[in-house]
């Protein structure tokens, strides 16, 4: 029997630009590419070099600290670029596929130990993060507990899950079992009838971010200092149970094509990291140019080029709305126009309902200030902590002072709808991973 | 609008570094983001932002205010005639007497804040903040309509340097400003901010035979058990005329029912927090209540029914709109329970028996601004303490 968890605090921003279950297989994508950045945690050096030729599965990067950990080639085909931003820091490596989709073989994977190097070898333990830090987990701290989330409740979002893909699941979650002397947790929507026999499964229910990691754990068994747990997305725990099960590497992506932009918003599949200009080829509305296309959600994705840019971790969503700095607003603070979406009822539009799906641009509508408005943020934020404290102690730098407040328990995702409601348009993702970052520099 | 938006561009040169007019850039950038809203875009972190900002947030405050405020110019005016026993001017000309009565000192105190704000903005370089556009206009909405306007300028200034920007500008500071302005004004010129003579303008008129200029809690405290109040002229003041304000007083805080006007705005919009509100009203009723069933003669003020407590003097508008200042507040929601319940009983409490005061809602306010960071610290080492405990519990 599952257990339920309704989750109250939070909110589910009505935006425009849902996609429909119409899925279509993305298949002029030939470009695909890991970037280095979406696995903090390890310093990633390359494997190969531009023109070597690799198969789908061979590894593309491995790790400084230890290089049996990878990631590797989504496709087979040439390697076209390593590519270098400054101080020679590898921004992505990108492979051409060459269309046989020639899979490296893992072979039988029999015991504990072997599947454990095969999944650090394949890429899919750089999938996974740990908690604290919100980092690739390490390689040497076995988990406490390992948390697989089964759903997304991020804006525009789509179902993680088809139903070929639980059997996979379940051999996943067995595989997973074994690193942890806790449990493994499946947490999945409330509704979804989603089992499992090697893990226990709670279900959740309520607004936006009762899909995140962060919320699961706050409300299943918190992390405490000097504890370390994994998360993972119930994708990544698929894709070790094909790993498993059969020895070879699934890459495939359901991507959600989502937002106002998007001319036709449905979930396209495809391959972990093709190219956007291809991917989204047709897709974007963008005769007025200004258009923004993040590689993930409003809330928590990475502001990518249309020309140049890579569908990013995690891998299932790309969204796309106006960009808004050609806007000429005249006295916006003023203004009665009912298109102006806030959940503090301070405009004329939660007259006619806050749940209509509504327009976003991505400025930020405000000028920067320091913190004024008081129990803001924790309308939005599920767990037992008080965010502004914790925020000013990451500001002061005050280490003893964020272990107290519970830095250990969340990463910058718990923080982005906080940081979508602040009436003081501070960066708050960003304080927490500066934060985040500093502790475990100093506290290692 | 593009129009007007080209030629301000053309000039923003200027206002930047190296330009002309470098030394005015904060006022340059004050006037701009009023007129035009920003067109930054996240850099960082969310793509898209709730459209509330510290703008409107200032904006939908002062629309909260405004009930009161207008009610309280006709007020000044409908005083001054009843006075002077003219009571055949109409509505308009009451409320023109009142709206001229006041504009030196709404003038004054905008003049006096916003300018030492754009000094301080530009020292500092950053942008202007647009907190005083509250406290300007609550400023005088809290003093007696006769206050000079010099004296103003110099609460003002003090207010704004010394509980404000000493301590890093809005946002930082702990005290309420716009009470730190009244309770200078209080402390070094008592004899024009308290008394009979300060709260009906008279102007050139002669006042009427039974006029005395009291306010209702200014003739309890020098009163005994059976004193009834009376408006300025004599005549008892009903239950109703306690509701909509129709006494002197500081100006705009007489009216019970355009207060609740304001606290409507105030917590339909989100700008202010019910809890800070409840429980200050509860605090206060309660206070009100224990102090009316042993009331005693010593303290005439104790003889007041819990409810007429409530609805005379400053107490409803200090609960309303200085208690919920979200800065100076408290920002914990248990720590808003204990801070407005003890505002309402503090404030009562002095009222009643210190009779040196006949209001004591300004006093209690800032004094619980002061403990506000102490009652959070404690509500947030509760919660610090439980995790503490839940690791201890693990390792045992």
């Amino acid at each position: 029997m599952s257990k339920e968890i309704r989750i109250k605090k939070g909110l589910d921003i009505p935006l425009e630009g849902g996609a429909s279950d119409i899925e279509v297989k993305d298949t002029l994508t030939e470009r695909f590419a890991i970037a280095p950045d979406d696995y903090p945690g390890y310093t990633w050096k390359a494997a190969v070099k531009a023109g070597d030729t690799v198969k789908a599965g061979e590894p593309l990067l491995y790790a400084k600290e230890d290089e049996n950990l990878c990631l590797t080639s989504p496709v087979s085909g040439t390697v076209q670029e390593v590519h270098r931003g400054e101080r020679r820091k590898i921004e992505y490596v990108s492979v051409d596929s060459d269309g046989k989709e020639e899979q490296y073989d893992f072979g039988k994977l029999s015991d504990k130990e072997l599947q454990f190097a095969a999944l650090k070898r394949s890429g899919l333990f750089a999938m996974m993060r740990q908690r604290p830090f919100d980092i690739v987990p390490m390689v040497d701290i076995k988990p406490r507990d390992i948390f697989v989330t089964a759903f997304d409740t991020a804006p525009l979002a789509k179902p993680l899950l088809t139903d070929a893909m639980l059997p996979y699941l379940e051999t996943g979650l067995k595989t997973l079992a074994q690193y942890t002397d806790g449990k493994v947790y499946l947490c999945v929507a409330a509704g979804s009838g989603i089992t499992s026999k090697a893990a226990e499964v709670y279900e959740f229910s309520g607004p936006h971010p009762a899909g995140n990691a962060g919320t699961q754990i706050a409300a299943i068994s918190p992390v405490n200092k000097g504890e370390t747990v994994w998360t993972l997305d119930a994708v990544t725990a698929v894709r070790i149970g094909k790993l498993m099960s059969e020895g070879k590497l699934d890459y495939t992506a359901r991507v959600a094509l989502t937002g106002a932009d998007m001319k036709n918003p449905h979930i396209a599949i495809t391959k972990i990291g093709a190219s956007l200009s291809t991917l989204l080829k047709g897709e974007v509305n963008s005769e007025k140019g200004h258009v923004r296309i993040i590689s993930g959600n409003v809330l928590t994705g990475i502001k990518e080029d249309m020309e140049n840019g890579w569908l990013r971790w995690p891998y299932r969503q790309v969204t796309a709305i106006d960009e808004g700095d050609n806007a000429d607003e005249f006295m916006g603070w003023a203004t009665v126009s009912p298109k102006k979406y806030s959940v503090k009822r301070s405009f004329p539009a939660f007259l006619k309902g806050l749940n209509k799906p509504f327009k976003f641009d991505a400025r930020i509508k405000g000028g920067h200030r320091a913190f004024i408005m008081s129990n803001e943020y924790d309308k939005v934020f599920p767990m037992d902590i008080y965010p502004e404290y914790l925020l000013k102690a990451i500001m002061a730098g005050d280490i003893e002072r964020m272990e107290q407040l519970g830095i250990y328990e969340v990463a910058p995702e718990d923080f982005a709808l906080p940081e979508f409601v602040d009436t003081s348009k501070q960066e708050l993702q960003k304080i927490v991973r500066e934060g985040l970052d500093y502790l475990r520099k100093e506290t290692i | 609008m593009k129009g007007l938006k080209r030629q301000i561009d053309k000039m923003k040169p200027q206002f930047e570094k190296g330009g002309k007019f470098e030394k005015l850039h904060s006022v340059f950038d004050g006037f701009y983001t009023f007129l035009f809203t920003p067109n930054e875009t996240s850099h960082s972190g969310v793509h898209i932002h709730d459209s509330n900002d510290s703008k409107r947030t200032m904006i939908m405050v002062v629309l909260a205010l405004m009930p009161c405020c207008l009610f309280g110019m006709w007020n000044i005016g409908y005083q001054h005639y009843l006075a002077i026993g003219s009571m055949d001017q109409g509505f308009l000309s009451m409320f023109i007497y009142g709206l001229f009565a006041v504009l030196p000192q709404i003038l004054t105190a905008y003049i006096v804040g916003l300018g030492i704000e754009f000094i301080v903005a530009q020292i500092r370089g950053h942008e202007i903040q647009e907190g005083f556009l509250v406290s300007g206009i609550l400023i005088p909405m809290i003093c007696p309509v006769d206050t000079p306007w010099w004296m103003l300028a110099i609460a003002v200034a003090f207010a704004v340097i010394f509980a404000k920007e000493v301590f890093g500008g809005t946002g930082y500071n702990f005290l309420n400003v716009a009470l730190v302005t009244r309770a200078f004004l209080f402390f070094s010129y008592p004899s024009k901010m308290s008394g009979d003579g300060v709260f009906v303008q008279l102007g050139a008129g002669q006042p009427v035979d039974a006029f005395t200029g009291a306010t209702p809690l200014g003739q309890l405290a020098s009163g005994s058990a059976d004193t009834v109040i009376t408006n300025i002229v004599g005549s008892p003041l009903t239950s109703s005329d306690i509701f909509f304000g129709l006494y002197p007083g500081s100006w705009a805080e007489t009216s019970v029912f355009c207060i609740l006007i304001g606290m409507a705005i105030l917590l339909i919009s989100g700008m202010a927090n019910w809890r800070i509100i409840l429980s200050g009203l509860v605090g206060g009723f309660i206070m009100a209540f224990v102090a009316h069933h042993w009331a005693s003669p010593l303290y005439p003020v104790s003889y007041l029914q819990p409810l007429e407590q409530l609805g005379l003097g400053g107490f409803m508008f200090a609960i309303t709109f200085m208690a919920t200042d979200p800065v100076t507040a408290c920002r914990t929601k248990t720590g808003m329970y204990i801070y407005g319940a003890l505002i309402g009983i503090i404030a009562i409490l002095i009222r009643i028996y210190n009779t040196g005061y006949p209001e004591g809602a300004m006093l209690a306010v800032l004094l619980m601004n002061c403990f506000a960071p102490l009652i959070d610290y404690c509500v947030v080492n509760a919660n610090v303490r439980r995790r503490m405990r839940r690791v201890t519990v693990k390792n045992s």
